[in-house]
Order: structure tokens, then C-alpha cells, then sequence
């Protein structure tokens, strides 16, 4: 089934569309068991919108996600970054595609534990053409002072923090947040969340956060459900929430 | 216990890589024992079954000419079992289409009947007959050498006559298993040969018709030689006898267990080595795997597994690596046993070959292997085995790192993150990555020892036949005679220079040391055959003292101004008290040398000699060969030019096969440690590459992250392992110093070149391999699990 996002389209007819996909399909086979991840699914983002993609455990929510931010190939169906089809990327285009356009964040963190907090964002600085200076990137998630920590040095919060600053600091188009809250609780994750906030409002980075925890879904400009592999509903918010003010 | 069963054989499969690489080291190691162990054995066995069969004696003596009736005597010495009186003798040979003179040792034999002592195994034809005097039975390797066959025919100037000798047999003794010619380094099948004749047509011959010239003897079981030796000996003493000899000196016995020792001492050192370094193996691939299984470890434990069946579930992980390893060693090192002792009986000449390698030798291979493999993984199973369940099953707090500031911090910010990355690795796991470095430096090390071999006998060869010998050919007399001999053979065609030497046969003594050898006289400035030291160059020869090779000194311990006490075992025997002048390095043999003036003088006799050197304008070497010949009264003849390249054949054969084993072991050595230690890093940090693939970093760059790592560690031990690799060798030298010969310690710098190299090689492999695993990462799940 295909979701109609016309009339949505329109309504943000002076942004413009970051990413999009057409006929969106993933398929899993393990052994003879096929797995739909993904049933033609079709989806703009825009420039400077934080979307929040909801949905249950094996909804297909990680799969639409890593293929976007070209970690995956899909089954059938089409990307298209800007003007580009990204679907059409050799494995090499797609390294380059994610070092330059790309941050990801992810709910273990995946800090390299051998870099202090700092080393870990110059990490990407090093190899981006146009990145912010690592110490602007740890400033903007408010880290200024633990900048030559090690991740075992710091708490998860703080090291999520560090994570969200390395996926920034090369200035992304698209911002792909899978579950920054995952691990940590209430209190902790409400700072995370703020940061990525930070980044959308002041960076205008096109964000998707994947959560299963409805609550995230007010600071949202544009809500997604997945069911099964197919959007079921796409909700936009009048007003957005201050991280702050959300608590689970 | 079921399902840990099915745990292990998954577990295995899915290490499998590691697995075959640990088990090749272990294979290297249990093949190098069974190989050196079989072979000892096989020739032990051999040696053993033949001298029993054949009646090998246990006494020798040589004498000048005793009258039968004496036989009686020597018969009735306690102890004596049996006794065989012979005629020995030597003579010049002259083989159709060989222009060079050989040299024949003839040996009586009885017409009717087998000798009691030293018999023949014959391979072919039949024993000499009665009726027929120019009947003769040559030894094997002899007539392969020069083709000859039953019915053909050779001459040989017997006591001044040429004969027409017919061969009718072909045969092979167990006192001449290493038929080595008179001064020779090693047997030289085409240039001397053993002929046995009738007792009767010998005796004809040479005049000694109701007499003998040597005579062997068996013991009654518990004998000791010397007691007989010393009875003999002083019953001889009046009809020319040179002292008896004990088995154990006779020169083919001699040689044979010297190789026999060399092997049994190559069998304890070198699977030593491997097996250590297999322990060592498994110690560091399981430490890591373990940690890499805590949470299934945890798991066990919290359903109730006890500390053993976890421990026992491990220590069976590594008895079947063993086992693999083992039964790989087996296989090989049987093989590579067999193929040994048949190369050994090129060189030692059996009639019939046992390889059987005892259960025992397989046995303490499997052993030795599987308790030191145990034994190195013995820490890791117990630190499994204790894990506390609810401690294993949380995934281990990331490692702490620190940031030092010394001087290295400047340098360090230089550096870009993926470099920074491997130098905090490297100094966050140091032992580890220490061991990582000896571990392949050990490999370095076997692969510079064992190359180092070609070195030593290009310097041994350097040293002995280009420093110390600048004749061509030397000739040797049955008897001493007058100096006059040089300016007859000065005037044999194509002879450019001649020099005079005498050797007599000595027992030296230093209080209660003794060594059986011979002294030389040569020229004071002698151009020829100069005593050479290996670090002083030539030595004149003109004090009245001794100058003795360094093993013969330190066999004796004596130093330059002691004196020796030196028993002449020819003839008029005076004892002498003579003092050191000099010691000299030699790497061959136990050699003594003496003005030739002062050991006339010593013996009483005037000039006189028995071994001349000549130099040759190789243009008249055929008219030369031909006068030799006819030379009545010649027992020897040596041309430097064939002994050298008997030398470089034989000894090419065996280190070309044995460097290469060794390069092959050394090489699965590097192989296994670099594969393993890269493989486990992959597994431990596989998330770590995974998260910066997604970060955007190609695969050429995690790839240097992972290898680059390797890749200095490798570094590291290239001179370490160069450094393990010249004390090796050095231990290699002294533990196979004999009294016939000292490696040299000569290491080229492009011995350590090419060991570096073949490490290298051995290690880009397990890289390539590696890094072909490293493309196939999958990074979302990597990214999806926790740790």
C-alpha cells in the first residue's frame, strides 16, 4: 500500500526536500523465511525538519534508516539524496556519501574507547571537507569541559553527547539518530534530546529520530508510525515541545 | 554435557581459521620430533641389528707383521670371545675411463667360509674361491660409483705389481657403513673403495705368508675395552702394532653415532622451541577468546554449570586443537623420518634399512605437546572457570586509557586519529602486544638459524679447502721415506711446486686426559698447506713447540707455554714431553702440527716423509694422474678440487632440505601468530571498525587501523627476532660442536635479509586474509548488538 503524503508535501512547498524515497521495499530472507522489512515506502524529508519515526520492534523503522543513511541497499525501490539517486552508489560512493552528508547517532554510543572525547569528533573533522572545529561541535551538546575524557570516563549521557558532536561536526545534511535514548534514563535522555535539538534549530540539519517511546514524539515537526514495514501515519505536530518539558 | 559438546565442535568450526593455524605450529613442532626421534631410532636400530648380524668387532689394532702363532695369545686374553686375524692393505687402483688414481683398501678374507668377525652382507655374486687368486668382492657404493658390475675387471699395483683383478661379488660390512678414505673429510665413493681378496692371494701378494697385519676381536659381554686393549697393545708392541682401538673409535662406528648424538640433540632442541611457542599460541588465542565469551561463560554458570565443566569445556577446546596439530605432526614427521633415514643411508650404507618409529616416539610427542598446550592455556581456563556469572554476563567496561605527557605528546599530536588509535591500543594491551612481537621474532630467529647454515659453510669451506690448502693434490706413502721422494715427484709432469709433511699417529696426555689423534710436521713457512687460524691468518710453524687446534686445546686444557705429554704410537714409540707454542681456531677436526725438523728429530730419524703436497698446472693433470698410478709404495691420493665439490654435494644436498623445513616451520610459525593475534583483534574490536565505517572511513583506512597495528608490532620484532636469531644460532654451534667439526658462527646481513623477507611474505598472507574478512564486516549488526 502506498501512503499518500501529497497534501503534506505541499504544505512545506518552500522547503526543500533533503531525501526521498520511492517504492521503498527490503527484504530479509533467512533460510527459506522471507522477512518484508520494508513494503514500498514512499517518504520526503525536508531541509531543517525533525521527524520522529515511532513504531513497534521489527516495524521496519532501523531498516528505512540505515538504508537512507546508505548503510543498507534495498530490495527494490529508490533513494534519492537531493537530485542523486543514492540507491544507484557503488560501496564506495555510499563511504563517501556518509562521510560527508551523514551523522549518525546510535543507542550504544559506539565511542572508540582508545580516543579521548575530543580525538573521537576530530575523528570525522579529519576527513570531512567542511567541518566545524571539534571543540564548537562538544560546545553546542554543552561538553565543553570533559573534552579530553575518555569514554570510559565519562557517564552514558555524556558519552551519547560526544556522539551526537562527532555525528555533527561535519556539518551533515541529514542528522539519524537510532534510539539516542535507548539506554539512558528519563533525566539523562531529556539532555541527549535537547542537544538534538540544538543541532536541528541552530544547524538546520534535517533530523529523524527512531524511538519507541511516544513521548519523544512532541518535539517533533512530523511524526511517522511504521507498522509491518509500511508507514501507517504520518502526523505532523502544531506545536513543538522543548525537550524539557517532556518527561517518561 | 551434550549440548557443550555441540558448543565445542560449532565453536571450532566456526575458529576454524585459528584452529588449522595453531595446529600448524603444533604440527611443526610434533613433526620435528617424530621426524629427529624416528631417525634416531631407525638408525639406532639399523646400525645395531647390522653390526649383531654381521658380527662387527669390538677391538681393532693394525700392526706391521706378526706370525699367526701370536693369534693364540691374543686369544687367551680374559674376555677375548673370538678373534679374526686379516691382511689389510692399500693400493692404487686404475679404472677404465677414470683418469685419476683411486684408492683401494684391500681386505683378506677367508676362501672358505665367512670371516668369524666383520663379516659381508652380499648384495651380489658370490665370495672369492680357493683356486682362483685375482678374485675379488668390491664394496657397493664403490662399484655403483664407477658402474661396475660382476665380471668386469680392474687393475691395481699390489706390492709394486699391476694385477687384473676380477670382480665376482659385491658386498657391503658393517665396519666400513662410512667408507672414508685417508684424510678425507667425508666418504668418496668414486676415489676410494674397499676390495676384498682371498686370504691366501693376499698373503702371496705381500709377502706375509703365515702372518697377518690386523686383527679384530669380540668381547664376552661386559668387558671393558680397555683392560683387553691394554694386553693387546702390549702383545703387538713387538711386531709393529699402533695401539688398538675400542669400537667406539673405530672410524665408521665413530662418524655414525657422532651423527646419532647430533640428531638426539636436535630432537630435544628444536620441537622444544616450537612446542614452547605453540604453548604460547594457545595461551594468547585462548585468553582472547575467552574474554570475547564471558557472557556465555556467565550464562553457564548461572544455569548451573560448576567451575569444572566450564574449565573442562575449554581444556577441551584445546586438547582437540592439539590433537589436530598432533595428528598432522605425526603424519609429516613420519614422512619427513623416513625420507631422513633413507638420506642418511646414502651417506651410511646398510644392506637393509629398519624404520620403524616406536609407539614411544609418537606417544611422547602427543604428550609433551598436549601437556604443554594445557599448560599454556591453563591460566585462561581457570580465569573462565572462576568468572562470577553475574560479572561475565555484563559486557566488560570499555578499557581505560590514559593520556601521558612526556616528550612523546608533541610528537603524539602530530599524529592523525587512526594512528593515535594504534599507539593507544599498543600501549594499552603491552604485554600483549609484546608477545605479539617475541612471538613472531622467535619465527625471525628459526628462519635466520636455519639460514645462517649456508653462511657457516661457505666459511667453513672459505677457511678449509681456500685458507688452509693451496695444493692440488696430495699423496700419501705407505711408509716414511727419505726426503729424496720430493725432488723425484718435483720432476712428474705439470708439477710446479712440492712440499714434504709427516704424520704420525700420537696419543696425547695431559694428566689424566687423553686424546688418540695425530701429529703433523710441516715446513716452517710452509706455502702450501698453511696452519691457519680463522682470526690470525697463517701461522709460521718454527718454534720446536705443538701448535694445536683450539677443540684439541680445550680438550686437553692446555694453553700456549704447557706442556704435553706425547705417546708416538709408530714404530719406535719414544714418549716426549713437548710444549704448546701456539693454539689456533679451527672449525674442522682436532689438528696438531710440528716443525717437521723437530719431529724428525724427535723420532730419531732423518729426513723423512710420508705426505706431499703438490701444486699442478692443471694443463698436464692427466699425464700426472697417470704417473701416480705407477707409483709403487702411494696409500693415498687427494685431489682438493674433487674433495670440495664431494663436500659442497653432500653437504648442499642435506642443508638445502633442511633449510627448508625449517623456513617451512618458520613460516608457519610467523603465519599462525600474525593470522591469530589480527584474527582475535578483529573479533574484539570489530564494533570499533564497523562504527567508523559508518562514520565514513573506506575500507582502506579501518584496514590500516587493524593491520596498521600488526604491522607495527611486525616491525618491532624484525630486530628482536634478527637478535633471538644470532643467539640461537650461537646455541646451535656450541650444542652441535663435535670433535670432528665446529659450525662457524657466520651470519651474512643477507641471512637476516631474507629471514625478514620470508616473515614478511608469511605475514602479508595472514593480513591479505585477514583483511579479506575485514571487507565483509556487517555493519549493522555490528552496530545493532551490544557488545
Amino acid at each position: 500500500m502506498k501512503f499518500n503524503n501529497n497534501n503534506e508535501s505541499s504544505n512545506r512547498e518552500n522547503s526543500q526536500t533533503t531525501l526521498s524515497t520511492k517504492a521503498l521495499s527490503k527484504i530479509y530472507q533467512t533460510g527459506d523465511v522471507k522477512v518484508h522489512a520494508l513494503h514500498d515506502v514512499d517518504l520526503s524529508l525536508y531541509e531543517s525538519e525533525l521527524v520522529v519515526l515511532l513504531g513497534a520492534s521489527g516495524s521496519g523503522k532501523s531498516t528505512l534508516v540505515n538504508i537512507i543513511g546508505g548503510l543498507d541497499i534495498p530490495t527494490s525501490g529508490q533513494v534519492f539524496f537531493y537530485e542523486d539517486e543514492l540507491t544507484a552508489y557503488n560501496d564506495h560512493q555510499l563511504t563517501m556519501f556518509r562521510r560527508e552528508n551523514v551523522g549518525f547517532v546510535f543507542q550504544f554510543y559506539n565511542l572508540i574507547p582508545s580516543l579521548t572525547a575530543l580525538e573521537n569528533v576530530s575523528l570525522v573533522t579529519e576527513i570531512s571537507k567542511n567541518p566545524m572545529q571539534p571543540e564548537e561541535a562538544l560546545s553546542i551538546v554543552g561538553l565543553t569541559e570533559r573534552i579530553n575524557h575518555f569514554p570510559a570516563q565519562l557517564s552514558g549521557g555524556e558519552q551519547q553527547r560526544v556522539a551526537i558532536a562527532r555525528a555533527i561536526a561535519k556539518r551533515p545534511s541529514i542528522l539519524l539518530c537510532d534510539e539516542p535514548t535507548g539506554a539512558l534514563d528519563s533525566k539523562t535522555g531529556v539532555l541527549v534530546l535537547d542537544a538534538i535539538e540544538r543541532v536541528n534549530q541552530e544547524l538546520g540539519t534535517t533530523t529523524v529520530l527512531i524511538t519507541h517511546n511516544a513521548v519523544i514524539s512532541d518535539m517533533a515537526d512530523r511524526v511517522i508510525t511504521l507498522a509491518d514495514g509500511e508507514i501507517v501515519s504520518i502526523d505532523k505536530n502544531a506545536h513543538r515541545s522543548k525537550p524539557q518539558e517532556l518527561s517518561w | 554435557m551434550q549440548v557443550l559438546n555441540y558448543k565445542l565442535m560449532r565453536d571450532l568450526w566456526r575458529l576454524r581459521g585459528q584452529v588449522l593455524a595453531i595446529s600448524l605450529v603444533i604440527a611443526s613442532g610434533v613433526a620435528m620430533l617424530v621426524m629427529s626421534l624416528s631417525t634416531v631410532e631407525s638408525l639406532s636400530l639399523t646400525a645395531n641389528t647390522y653390526y649383531d648380524r654381521y658380527r662387527f668387532a669390538d677391538v681393532f689394532s693394525s700392526l706391521e707383521r706378526a706370525p699367526l702363532r701370536l693369534k693364540n695369545r691374543i686369544a687367551d686374553i680374559p674376555g677375548v670371545q673370538s678373534l679374526q686375524t686379516r691382511i689389510v692393505k692399500v693400493a692404487v687402483l686404475d679404472i677404465e675411463g677414470f683418469e685419476e688414481p683411486v684408492i683401494g683398501q684391500l681386505v683378506s678374507i677367508p676362501e672358505k667360509g665367512e670371516p668369524l668377525l666383520n663379516r659381508l652382507a652380499l648384495r651380489e655374486g658370490r665370495f672369492v674361491s680357493a683356486s682362483r687368486v685375482n678374485e675379488v668382492v668390491l664394496s657397493e657404493p664403490f662399484a655403483d660409483a664407477h658402474q661396475l658390475q660382476i665380471g668386469d675387471q680392474l687393475k691395481a699395483i699390489i706390492n709394486g705389481n699391476k694385477r687384473t683383478l676380477d670382480i665376482v661379488g659385491i658386498a657391503l660390512a658393517p665396519e666400513f657403513v662410512y667408507a672414508i678414505g685417508p684424510g678425507a673429510l667425508m666418504p668418496d665413493e668414486k676415489r676410494f673403495g674397499i676390495l676384498w681378496m682371498g686370504r691366501k692371494a693376499l698373503a702371496s701378494a705381500y709377502d706375509l705368508d703365515g702372518a697377518f697385519n690386523d686383527v679384530s676381536l669380540s668381547l664376552l659381554v661386559n668387558t671393558e675395552p680397555n683392560f683387553v686393549i691394554k694386553r693387546l697393545d702390549q702383545l703387538t708392541k713387538d711386531y709393529g702394532g699402533i695401539g688398538a682401538i675400542a669400537r667406539k673409535d673405530q672410524i665408521s662406528n665413530w662418524f655414525l653415532m657422532n651423527e646419532i648424538d647430533q640428531l638426539r640433540t636436535m630432537s630435544v632442541l628444536l620441537p622444544s622451541i616450537f612446542l614452547t611457542v605453540a604453548a604460547f599460541l594457545t595461551q594468547m588465542v585462548l585468553s582472547r577468546l575467552i574474554a570475547t565469551e564471558r557472557s556465555e561463560i556467565g550464562l553457564f554458570k548461572a544455569f548451573g554449570y560448576t567451575r569444572l565443566q566450564v574449565a573442562w569445556h575449554y581444556a577441551k577446546l584445546v586438547i582437540v586443537i592439539s590433537v589436530i596439530g598432533i595428528l598432522l605432526g605425526w603424519v609429516v614427521g613420519t614422512w619427513l623420518g623416513r625420507y631422513q633415514t633413507e638420506l642418511f643411508a646414502e651417506l651410511y650404507r646398510f644392506p637393509f634399512l629398519y624404520f620403524r618409529p616406536s609407539i614411544a616416539t609418537f606417544a611422547i610427542s602427543a604428550l609433551v605437546t598436549i601437556a604443554a598446550a594445557l599448560f599454556g592455556s591453563m591460566r585462561a581456563v581457570y580465569s573462565a572457570a572462576t568468572l562470577p556469572p553475574a560479572t561475565a554476563m555484563i559486557p566488560p567496561s570499555p578499557p581505560i586509557y590514559k593520556r601521558s605527557k612526556n616528550i612523546f605528546t608533541q610528537v603524539f599530536s602530530w599524529l592523525d586519529q587512526p594512528t593515535r588509535i594504534i599507539f593507544r591500543q599498543i600501549s594499552r594491551w603491552p604485554i600483549r602486544s609484546s608477545l605479539t612481537s617475541i612471538g613472531v621474532a622467535f619465527a625471525i630467529a628459526v628462519l635466520v638459524m636455519a639460514l645462517q647454515w649456508f653462511d657457516a659453510i661457505d666459511e667453513i669451506i672459505k677457511v678449509y679447502f681456500f685458507d688452509a690448502q693451496h695444493q692440488d693434490v696430495t699423496v700419501g706413502l705407505t711408509h716414511a721415506q727419505n726426503n729424496d721422494i720430493v725432488n723425484e715427484l718435483r720432476h712428474l709432469p705439470g708439477v710446479l711446486n712440492v712440499e714434504p709433511s709427516r704424520i704420525v699417529n700420537t696419543e696425547f696426555h695431559v694428566s689424566n686426559r687423553t686424546h688418540r689423534g695425530s701429529i703433523q710436521g710441516v715446513l716452517s713457512n710452509t706455502v702450501l698447506t698453511p696452519v691457519h687460524d680463522i682470526n690470525r691468518s697463517e701461522l709460521p710453524i718454527n718454534s720446536g713447540g705443538l701448535y694445536l687446534g683450539s677443540m684439541l686445546a680445550e680438550k686437553l686444557r692446555v694453553k700456549a707455554g704447557d706442556f704435553v705429554r706425547v705417546k708416538i704410537l709408530d714404530d719406535r714409540r719414544p714418549e716426549l714431553h713437548i710444549p704448546v707454542a701456539d693454539i689456533f681456531e679451527t672449525y674442522i677436526g682436532m689438528p696438531a702440527y710440528i716443525n717437521i725438523h723437530t719431529l724428525n728429530r724427535y723420532m730419531n730419524e732423518g729426513k723423512q716423509v710420508d705426505f706431499l703436497n703438490l701444486l699442478v698446472d692443471e694443463n698436464y693433470e692427466s699425464e700426472l694422474f697417470a704417473e701416480l698410478k705407477e707409483l709403487p709404495d702411494v696409500s693415498a691420493v687427494a685431489l682438493r678440487k674433487a674433495a670440495l665439490k664431494k663436500f659442497n654435494d653432500t653437504i648442499a644436498e642435506m642443508l638445502i632440505i633442511y633449510v627448508t623445513l625449517f623456513s617451512g616451520f618458520g613460516c608457519a610459525l610467523a603465519f599462525g601468530l600474525v593470522y591469530n593475534s589480527t584474527r582475535i583483534t578483529l573479533s574484539e574490536r570489530g564494533r570499533e571498525l564497523a562504527t567508523l565505517r559508518v562514520l565514513g572511513f573506506t575500507r582502506a583506512e579501518i584496514s590500516y587501523i587493524l593491520l596498521g597495528e600488526v604491522g607495527l608490532l611486525i616491525a618491532l620484532s624484525l630486530p628482536i627476532g634478527c637478535l633471538f636469531g644470532y643467539s640461537l644460532a650461537w646455541f646451535m654451534v656450541n650444542a652441535f660442536e663435535s670433535e670432528l667439526y665446529r659450525m662457524a658462527l657466520v651470519i651474512d646481513s643477507s641471512t637476516y635479509g631474507m629471514a625478514v623477507i620470508i616473515a614478511l611474505i608469511a605475514t602479508a598472507v595472514s593480513a591479505f586474509l585477514v583483511r579479506k574478512k575485514l571487507d565483509r564486516l556487517d555493519l549493522i549488526k555490528v552496530l545493532k548488538t551490544r557488545e
